[in-house]
């Protein structure tokens, strides 16, 4: 029988914090979604060797201290401008990998209009859009992702379309614009989901760095602070309610049509 | 047949107790401290069960601050 301490071998590693994650705390609240996606970002970053040559572009919300946790060079935006930055940032430097991290506040609503222009032009850049449906880091505020029926701080009563419209779905109008070359929803709930959602992440910054056109990579992600869940819970709340609105696969690959 | 053994090495101060690896490990082999907290408060997970362990790395991935190293070998 191994004991720990034969088994705790430099040579039998085989999973780590990502060497390109920093060592300071998250300040995310525990089991977010969005610690799971920085780190698959650090893993694909490291594997395609572009540790010196990726700009990062950190939202307004709870990713705005995106910069401090992943060692690459990184950019803050205002509020929703952070496809415009990227697009200056990638025309300046065509040989680097750019790439914007965005939630849905950021993203679906402020910034729906440069998200949807910079798409469009086909820049080549990558979009990672961190979909929770709720305004997360003001304190679980209504969302233009919202689901209809879901209760937050600004509709206690439940999202009424009457009132509050319909879930806003980016990724089903970034699919139909001429300028982008991978659109996909993924999410990251599970092993199997965390697994797809990487490959998704590095197929799109392949794409940008060989200048087919833009990409956008929505996760499905939880909120459970916002959600007033525990970790576990939403989870199963996501997996039951979200990816029935919100289905979960690719919904354009210029590559696969060829 | 020799069988996969792994072995967990939890940071645990790093760790905020959101349980998601007790749920993702396939065999049991983690949980969460009962009573005791790290410097911010958070109950940390911990290997109670060992030797079931494979070393598959679930609880690895799906840990949202890479709290986690796994590491596996092949029993003779």
């Amino acid at each position: 029988m191994l004991t720990r301490e034969e088994i705790i071998q430099p040579q039998n590693l085989v999973a780590e914090k990502p060497a390109l994650m920093n060592n300071v705390d998250m300040h995310y609240c525990p089991g977010c979604s969005h610690g799971v996606v920085h780190k698959l970002v650090a893993e694909v970053i490291a594997e395609m060797g572009l540790e010196e040559k990726t700009i990062g572009i950190s939202p307004v919300g709870c990713a705005v201290f995106a910069y401090r946790y992943i060692d690459i060079d990184w950019q803050e935006a205002a509020h929703g401008r952070a496809p415009a930055l990227a697009t200056a940032c990638k025309r300046l430097w065509p040989d680097r990998l750019v790439f914007t991290y965005q939630g849905d506040g950021d993203l679906a609503c402020i910034g729906t209009a440069e998200t949807i222009h910079a798409l469009n032009r086909g820049e080549n850049i990558t979009i990672i859009f961190i979909n929770n449906a709720i305004y997360g880091m003001t304190g679980g505020q209504m969302a233009p992702t919202t689901l209809l029926g879901m209760k937050t701080a600004t509709c206690p009563y439940g999202r009424d379309p009457r009132l509050h419209g319909y879930p806003l779905k980016i990724t089903e109008i970034a699919a139909q614009l001429e300028g982008t070359a991978y659109v996909t929803r993924q999410s990251v709930h599970s092993v199997a989901a965390i697994r797809k959602c990487k490959k998704a992440i590095r197929h799109a910054f392949e794409n940008s760095m060989q200048g087919k056109g833009s990409n956008l990579v929505e996760v499905v992600s939880t909120c459970n602070s916002g959600w007033k869940m525990n970790p576990v819970k939403a989870n199963e709340w996501m997996e039951e309610h979200m990816f029935d609105y919100y289905h979960v696969g690719d919904l354009k690959d210029t590559e696969v049509i060829r | 047949m020799g069988k996969m053994r792994g072995a967990v090495v939890v940071d645990e101060a790093r760790c905020k107790g959101c349980n998601l690896c007790v749920v993702a490990c396939p065999t049991d082999s983690l949980k969460l401290s009962a009573g005791e907290v790290n410097h911010r408060g958070y109950a940390f997970c911990q290997q109670v069960n060992p030797d079931v362990c494979t070393g598959c790395s679930s609880c690895a991935i799906v840990c949202p601050d890479g709290c986690l190293t796994v590491y596996r070998k092949k029993e003779d």
